[in-house]
């Protein structure tokens, strides 16, 4: 119980802390590896919370995908940012005022709420003992029998990110010339080789006229 | 020493702050505000694994599975947005971004 505490805390110490990071930072690949230690950190939150199937998603997806994303973009893009540091302490002051007023607020609902006695037996799949069955395939099993049109639909959200994402980016340069694959294959003998006569004394003086 | 569902959720009350907090400190770069966002979708995804866990429901992770997709589609789309943008204009401020006069 003390090391689950212990772990707790350091998991919650270091997310928080490189979450600060990521706002603070002067380079953005700073911030990029510091989201990447935040997501990293709150995985291990949600293996504490039994969740591993999640924890191991969360690496794979943000820090696998989305973070070499948000690096790749930052490092592809010539940008001056520290001109676009100008005014950063300009909104540090309504920021903090804001973000203290939330915390505020957050920290006094999460101190004044209980559950609804009869909350636990209205769980709708209800978590089994982790010996009986694992989180992966209980998620499995809800997922594709109770939750199957949402999961469908959440990969349509992904094809239609990913149609999205392609024909955003992708530019007709002029002046490139590219191979046609259908031109070539449509060419036929006829359309592009002439047969001439020519006269037999002259091969000279027979075509360069034309 | 034991850590109940209040802990969880003053962390993920922390790191939304955080997030709201970085939107405001870096009103010009727009990278540094889709991390931001990515921070708040964490801070909720932590709300929902959390509140799973400590209730007996496994369709909290089943939600926060969803938010983990929309979240990734979210990053590849803005991105390219913002890939986008720099191309046409050059630069990524925010208060240059007024092309539609909203």
């Amino acid at each position: 119980m003390i090391i689950q505490a212990l772990a707790f805390y350091v998991f919650a110490a270091v997310a928080v802390a490189s979450g600060v990071m990521v706002v603070t930072s002067r380079n953005p690949v700073h911030s990029v590896l510091f989201l990447i230690l935040a997501f990293f950190n709150a995985a291990g939150l949600f293996v504490l919370l039994g969740a591993e199937f999640l924890a191991m998603t969360l690496v794979i997806v943000y820090v696998g995908a989305v973070a070499v994303l948000f690096l790749f973009v930052v490092m592809m893009l010539d940008i001056n940012f520290v001109a676009l540091r100008q005014g950063f302490m300009r909104y540090l002051g309504i920021g903090a005022a804001i973000g203290l007023v939330l915390l505020a607020e957050l920290l006094l609902v999460v101190g004044s709420w209980a559950f609804a006695p009869k909350a636990r037996q209205m769980a709708d799949s209800p978590i089994k003992a982790p010996d009986e069955i694992t989180n992966a395939a209980a998620l499995g099993r809800i997922i594709y029998t109770d939750h199957i049109y949402l999961f469908q639909a959440s990969g349509l959200v992904l094809l239609v990110a990913m149609v999205g994402a392609i024909v955003l980016t992708l530019r007709d340069r002029a002046g490139v010339r590219r191979q046609r694959v259908g031109d070539q294959i449509a060419r036929r003998r006829e359309d592009v080789i002439e047969i001439r006569k020519l006269p037999a004394n002259g091969v000279n003086s027979g075509g360069a006229g034309e | 020493m034991t850590i109940g569902l209040g802990h969880y959720l003053t962390v993920a009350a922390i790191l939304f702050t955080t997030g709201i907090f970085g939107i405001f400190l870096n009103r010009k770069n727009v990278i540094i505000i889709l991390m931001s966002v990515e921070l708040m979708l964490l801070a909720v995804n932590i709300n929902l694994v959390a509140f799973s866990s400590f209730l007996g429901d496994l369709t909290g992770q089943v939600f926060a599975m969803f938010v983990l997709t929309v979240a990734a589609a979210e990053a590849a789309i803005g991105l390219a947005i913002l890939v986008v943008y720099f191309r046409n204009r050059g630069t990524i401020e925010v208060d240059d971004i007024n092309l539609m006069k909203g």
